[in-house]
């Protein structure tokens, strides 16, 4: 496979990643590294507001690459509570190190989540498989 | 769909891990390291690029100017032997056919490059206006076209070349010149604001001369570059592109290229009383460049309005590498179209501010 699929965390089928720990009460929200190979070159990352409430698919982020404009959408169901300033400056983050210094949005999650949903490590490569595929 | 047709290069780029897409029935690279990157190495130091999707097509005989000066709108009895003119070919209702370079061996015979998405289309134009002693040759199953551009093209050049090509003038051409031991045609022209050449062969010499370029272009830093960042190095250097500044809606004269419509020239060119007529009643729209103040990359279809309401909409816009802004070239009610004047892109249902400037957005130093 031509892209890192980080192990330890959960994906979503539009290519975010979530990073949740038994026993946490917030999440760190990003993009795949597949997801940031397909937008090519980002250049611009634009939040909402502090403390927005969000459900599981709703929009945490648009990112403006320079051929695309993409939303990252929340994997989980909470409230926003920090957005990784730093991309506003460096975009270009998200592209070098999209699981580290590219992570979005730390989310405080509502009660009683449910992670079942979204895909491991092995089932997120299979997915990127069938899209390239497809 | 049928599968995209590979150029002679295709294997090059695979090596390059370039990311192969379908354009207008071609497969070529989007793009390599990355669009920014290879923005900035083209106009820092030198970029190799495949674009044997262009069309080529002969004319020659005793009419071949004749012909070309009813189908095209500029005027090609002023081109001279081994020079190039840029001409648009309209239609009768002065909607746009294409827009191509015309390459003049002499007065019987041309060369014409066409953008790949028309060339079907231009060919049968062509023949269906094809009159007198004048022969048509469709010549691009059989050849591969090469540009080289940035500031190190010439250097690069020079290396497998004993033509001359460092004193090749901008929109001239050598009809014959050996480069890296191919036979090739060797034209000062590009599509990047940049200095440059276009390097045309036979299909079966195409890897011998990418290669014979790729040594020499080593100690240069050159680099081959994709479709993408061509698309943004034509945009910041003003320059149009068939089916967003130009189009069967779009005139040469809404696009700002009235400098190569002649209405002086003898000859009465397909689309002439259309254009004429547009002139005088003066241009409902007109071409102009705009650059974001802040945040936001207007992108081709976004409303430009200002307080008043809408006044106009993008055809094609990007993230400027070179400049660090958004730009975008815009097509804008004519009293509108003042430099300074500030409006907004409507973008995902926000309006940001903008405002309207010259193109071209960059002009090389």
């Amino acid at each position: 496979m031509d892209w890192n699929v980080e192990a330890g965390l959960k994906y979503t089928k539009k290519h975010e990643w979530v990073k949740w720990e038994e026993g946490d009460d917030t999440a760190l929200v990003g993009i795949s590294d597949y997801a940031q190979d397909k937008l090519g070159s980002i250049v611009f990352v634009e939040f909402p507001d502090p403390d927005t409430e969000v459900k599981a698919g709703d929009s945490v982020a648009v990112i403006e690459s320079v051929k695309a404009v993409a939303d990252t959408y929340s994997p989980v169901e909470g409230t926003i509570v920090a957005v990784n300033e730093v991309l506003l400056d460096q975009p270009e983050l998200l592209n070098e190190d999209p699981y580290g210094d590219g992570w979005m949005v730390k989310i405080q999650l509502a009660p009683g989540q449910d992670f079942s949903g979204l895909m491991d490590v092995e089932e997120y490569k299979a997915h990127i498989i069938k899209e390239e595929e497809a | 769909m049928s599968e995209p047709t590979k150029t002679p290069f295709y294997e090059r780029h695979l090596e390059h891990k370039g990311k192969m897409v379908d354009y207008s029935g071609w497969n070529l690279p989007v793009q390599f390291e990355g669009i920014i990157a290879e923005v900035l190495q083209t106009r820092r130091q030198a970029a190799l690029f495949d674009v044997s999707h262009m069309g080529e097509v002969l004319v020659k005989g005793k009419g071949a100017l004749a012909f070309l000066q009813r189908v095209l709108t500029n005027n090609i009895a002023a081109l001279q032997d081994n020079r190039i003119m840029y001409s648009p070919l309209c239609y009768p209702d002065g909607g746009t056919v294409d827009d191509i370079l015309v390459y003049r061996y002499d007065e019987a015979s041309y060369l014409l490059v066409v953008n790949a998405g028309n060339a079907g289309k231009d060919y049968e134009w062509f023949k269906e206006n094809l009159s007198g002693e004048a022969e048509l040759e469709n010549i691009s199953p059989q050849t591969a076209q090469l540009a080289l551009q940035g500031p190190k093209s010439a250097a690069i050049l020079k290396a497998v070349t004993g033509a001359p090509v460092e004193g090749l003038r901008y929109y001239h051409f050598l009809p014959r010149a050996e480069v890296a031991g191919v036979d090739c045609i060797v034209s000062r022209t590009g599509y990047t604001g940049e200095d440059g050449f276009e390097l045309y062969c036979r299909n079966e010499d195409a890897l011998k001369l990418w290669d014979g370029l790729w040594e020499a272009g080593k100690p240069h830093g050159l680099a081959p570059v994709g479709l993408g960042a061509r698309d943004v190095l034509r945009l910041e250097a003003g320059l149009p592109l068939y089916g967003h500044e130009l189009s069967t809606e779009l005139s040469p004269l809404e696009a700002g290229l009235g400098r190569f419509v002649s209405f002086a020239k003898e000859t009465a060119f397909i689309g002439r009383e259309a254009l004429m007529r547009k002139k005088e009643e003066g241009l409902k729209k007109k071409l102009a460049g705009i650059e974001m103040l802040g945040r936001g990359i207007p992108r081709e279809g976004y409303p430009v309005k200002t307080g008043e309401g809408e006044i106009g909409w993008v055809s094609s816009g990007t993230y400027s590498p070179t400049l660090d802004k958004s730009v975008a070239m815009v097509f804008l009610d004519p009293r509108e179209a003042v430099a300074g004047k500030e409006v907004s892109v409507v973008i995902r249902k926000k309006e940001y501010p903008a405002k309207v400037v010259k193109i071209p957005f960059y002009r090389r130093g």
